[in-house]
């Protein structure tokens, strides 16, 4: 089953109110040209369930979500992710704000189709209090009470991975696949955005194959977009663009959402990256290290 | 023998893993991290540790002057999704820098002021505190003792459980929580006073019990043993420089001040 397709046509699936996950970590492996593309689209009030970074913080200000399901949003050498922050500062969006644990066992509950996963997590602490809707249970097997973490059904998922072929087998070449592979189970429709498309034979190797932490009936939709992470990383292709980092964060609190999409976003990926410096640069960006 | 009060703190803090024996130990932030990495090649040698993206190392990495990844001790692979199954199983301590403790131990990273629904200022979100606070043991660095930072009420969003009796689980008791030190430029505190409420342990050299009472917005407990804290050894000392060869742990505190205190700062 050939699975390539544009943004475009990937992105066509997702309806205003829909519950999007997206993969990656603050920074690090987003699936950045498909938010972008999103970001052209006149689709609006969408739940966002993410480890955040600059695709949160985009979408909150151009105006695209309701709410967000969150544990952090950061660009980690700038803790606070500035259009994230202007949006909670401001009231603009609901949130529902979990341990980082408890969002990937609410992506675990929707992968395994359970309604809820018990854990301690969140117990005594104002994520129990300011979520209402997230339970405390009583167990059948002790004494003690347990936060009963709900599925975070999610209807489309978006993840950023290194390659895959047409028929959506993806390698993720990275040191930390994160929690992509939770995204992509729990997402009713998965669509993977990837920089390199290879031959089903490259994943003959066995290393190769050990990169490969979903199947490839998870992924309903592939989209070929080489520097389709950037601003993010995608290591080992490139690293994350401090300076481009930067530019947002001056844009986004001088001249909010417009100024930074006048300047950048453009009328497609190619405008885009003709905007931030080209491909080539793109792939020269260094790699971080902690 | 001369020392910043970066390294003083650096070498207090070292000593929350002294006794942990083969823990994950978590330093978030320069100064955190350079404390759990001079324990692990001091004082508690089985320490474990990440290389803060997705490996388990047997040595310790730089935390300055460090070009890449290729080539660092690697142990074993540590995703973050595996980094969670440690944290579950209760193996771990983690020495954070929360922006708000309150009189139980609790702490916020999440946001001050305003309401939940529009924050005065939006700061980080709960992150792993919330699932730390409740699995593993947990210490606290605070950079500026100030009752900004120890506040007099609740935290404005209480992200870690602590020894508050109201919010304590139905089938838990206080002694399930494990909260163990404070390390602040002022002094070194843990729990462990009347009802597991905060007690000063030492104060750093030339600081006085007033000075950190001023500086707290919440009454204080004082050890029966109150003593100065341990200045940092020879040793100690190069070990830091080892791993801190361009001296960025200059930088993280205002001035750069000297280790022994020459003048009593009045309250924030």
């Amino acid at each position: 089953m050939n699975k390539l397709v544009s943004a475009e046509e990937a992105l066509s699936v997702i309806r205003d109110g829909m519950t999007v996950g997206i993969g990656g970590w603050g920074p690090r492996r987003k699936p950045m040209a498909l938010i972008r593309a999103l970001l052209r689209s006149d689709v609006r009030d969408l739940t966002i369930v993410a480890y955040g970074g600059p695709d949160v913080g985009l979408l909150c200000a151009a105006g695209k979500v309701k709410r967000v399901v969150f544990a952090f949003v950061s660009l980690d050498f700038m803790p606070l992710e500035p259009a994230f922050r202007h949006a909670r500062e401001q009231g603009a969006i609901e949130v529902t704000e979990v341990d980082e644990g408890m969002l990937l066992l609410g992506l675990r509950a929707a992968a395994w189709g359970c309604p809820f996963i018990p854990t301690a997590i969140g117990l005594g602490t104002d994520v129990i209090r300011n979520a209402p809707h997230i339970q405390v249970v009583d167990s059948p097997y002790d004494d003690k009470e347990w936060v009963a973490m709900p599925a975070l059904n999610l209807d489309v998922a978006l993840v950023h991975a290194t390659r895959s072929d047409t028929s959506g087998t993806c390698e993720i070449a990275s040191p930390d696949h994160y929690m992509d592979d939770w995204f992509v189970r729990a997402g009713k429709h998965s669509i993977v955005s990837v920089d390199e498309l290879v031959e089903r034979d490259y994943f003959h190797d066995a290393e190769v194959a050990r990169r490969v932490f979903w199947e490839r009936n998870c992924t309903q939709a592939v989209v070929l977009q080489p520097g389709g992470a950037h601003p993010t990383s995608n290591d080992p292709l490139y690293g994350f663009d401090v300076s481009h980092f930067k530019r947002y964060a001056e844009l986004i609190s001088e001249a909010g959402f417009t100024g930074w999409a006048e300047a950048y976003l453009g009328e497609d990926e190619t405008a885009y990256q003709q905007s931030v410096g080209g491909l080539d640069s793109i792939r020269a960006l260094p790699l971080p290290v902690y | 023998m001369r020392f910043s009060l970066a390294e003083l703190m650096v070498c207090a803090a070292s000593r929350v893993f002294d006794d942990d024996g083969e823990v994950l130990a978590t330093g978030i932030g320069l100064l955190p991290r350079l404390a759990a990495s001079l324990a692990m090649l001091t004082s508690n040698t089985d320490l474990m540790m990440t290389d803060s993206q997705s490996f388990i190392l047997s040595r310790p990495n730089p935390v300055s002057g460090f070009r890449g990844h290729s080539g660092q001790a690697n142990e074993n692979w540590m995703g973050f999704s595996r980094i969670f199954d440690n944290v579950w199983s209760g193996s771990r301590h983690a020495l954070v820098g929360p922006s708000q403790i309150d009189r139980f131990g609790q702490t916020n990273i999440s946001a001050l002021g305003g309401t939940y629904a529009a924050p005065k200022v939006q700061l980080l979100g709960v992150r792993g505190f919330p699932g730390n606070s409740i699995c593993h043991a947990n210490s606290f660095f605070v950079p500026k003792h100030s009752k900004r930072v120890f506040v007099e009420r609740e935290c404005d969003v209480v992200c870690s459980i602590g020894y508050n009796p109201e919010r304590l689980p139905r089938g838990y008791a206080l002694e399930d929580i494990d909260i163990r030190q404070v390390i602040t430029d002022l002094c070194v505190m843990d729990f462990a006073g009347p009802q597991q409420h905060a007690r000063v342990v030492s104060l750093h050299p030339g600081v006085t019990l007033d000075e950190v009472r001023n500086n707290t917005g919440f009454d204080l407990a004082v050890s029966d043993t109150l003593a100065e804290t341990a200045v940092p050894t020879t040793e100690q000392l190069a070990v830091i420089a080892q791993l801190d060869p361009n001296n960025t742990r200059a930088k993280q505190l205002k001035d750069d001040p000297p280790g022994v205190r020459v003048s009593e700062r009045g309250p924030a």
